[in-house]
């Protein structure tokens, strides 16, 4: 139906596609440490080292964790299997609450311990009216 | 039949059209805004803000749609060397890249509130950003090269080299971990949208495609005049 040239241009054109495809899944696959946002702190204890560098580290604020004492909060992030302990001092954002997501962004005292410069909350998927969300929450 | 393109039947089309799109445009967009600012309930922990994602859920969907369409009909252009096909690409690029930039603006203004900060350099927000950028070096070849056949070829492969990003940009929620929360509403799964806010979602969503239909009609419109100026019959 369509002619030698345009069979040869469509294989041309799949063969620069799929090198691009496969290029580019290397390229992000190697640098995968690098296009995450955060880590959890599984993969928190799990590290090789802990270097000097500022790290995100997200989660859920751990119920009942939050203490404030004058300028200072102190929170736990866990993601149910493991926990980081956190301290800040600075703004929060409004949605930071215990039971929800948060990143947190700082520097790394041990592996249980993040003293954090940054606090930002994590908004999930789901969107209801308050309405609804109490009807869930009774039952 | 690929090769035969008649500007006069299609301009028949264009110059009528987008009157009426206009038309139904302005009536969706109504009730659209309507629900979206008044109707809807506000959600239980965004509380108002959540009302931004009316305008820049859709914006977000039709620029990666868009950009999609682009790549397309840019691969058509290399197999079939098709003009006709250029003029349609060329025709729909403007309007993506607003949406990209809507996109982009109206997620910083919901982010600082909700995130606590106008942006992050997450998967997300990064890969958006390239789309952004794509489509700015797509318009800018369309500008730069005065050569027709020269600036056809090279648009066309920024519309592909671009096309890859796009699943980047749909499964980066998925594949890392990023600050910008993962889709809502998914094709296999449960959507976690409340059907009060799924509603004036889909409304505004069908707003702009009407708007984006709209503004794509009068573009391609300009090109066939500039055709027929020309006094080509067919190109």
């Amino acid at each position: 139906m369509y002619g030698k040239k345009v069979k040869l241009r469509v294989l041309f054109l799949f063969l620069v596609i799929t090198t691009l495809v496969l290029s580019i899944y290397l390229i992000l696959k190697s640098l995968e440490e690098n296009v995450v946002y955060f880590l959890s702190p599984t993969e928190i204890r799990n590290l090789a080292e802990i270097k000097e560098e500022k790290i995100r580290i997200g989660g859920m604020v751990k119920n009942q964790s939050i203490i404030i004492n004058s300028n200072e909060i102190n929170f736990i992030i866990t993601d149910l299997k493991n926990e980081i302990n956190v301290s800040y001092s600075g703004s929060i954002p409004n949605l930071f609450s215990e039971g929800k997501g948060v990143v947190a962004e700082g520097y790394l005292r041990d592996r249980n311990f993040l003293s954090a410069t940054k606090i930002l909350a994590k908004h999930d998927e789901n969107y209801m009216p308050p309405e609804v969300k109490e009807a869930l929450g009774d039952k | 039949m690929l090769k035969l393109f008649e500007p006069n039947k299609i301009f028949k089309i264009t110059s009528k059209a987008p009157k009426y799109v206009l038309f139904l445009f302005i009536i969706v967009l109504s009730i659209g805004l309507m629900e979206a600012l008044f109707l809807s309930p506000e959600d239980y922990k965004q509380s108002h803000s959540v009302r931004i994602m009316y305008v820049h859920v859709p914006s977000a969907w039709l620029s990666l749609g868009i950009f999609s369409v682009i790549a397309f009909f840019s691969l058509g252009i290399f197999i079939f060397k098709n003009k006709n096909f250029s003029l349609i690409a060329k025709s729909l690029a403007p309007i993506g890249f607003i949406f990209s930039i809507i996109a982009l603006v109206t997620g910083s203004i919901w982010g600082k509130p909700t995130w606590g900060t106008w942006w992050a350099w997450d998967a997300r927000i990064t890969s958006m950003l390239i789309l952004a950028l794509f489509y700015l070096m797509y318009l800018l070849s369309w500008k730069i090269f005065q050569n027709q056949d020269k600036a056809i070829k090279i648009s066309s492969i920024i519309a592909i080299l671009g096309f890859i990003n796009i699943p980047i940009i749909k499964f980066s929620v998925d594949w890392w971990s990023t600050l910008h929360q993962s889709s809502s509403i998914k094709i296999l799964s449960k959507t976690s949208i409340h059907s009060s806010m799924l509603i004036p979602l889909a409304i505004m969503t069908a707003a702009f495609t009407l708007f984006s239909i709209l503004i794509f009609l009068m573009k391609y419109n300009t090109e066939l005049i500039k055709i027929k100026n020309k006094g080509l019959d067919r190109l």
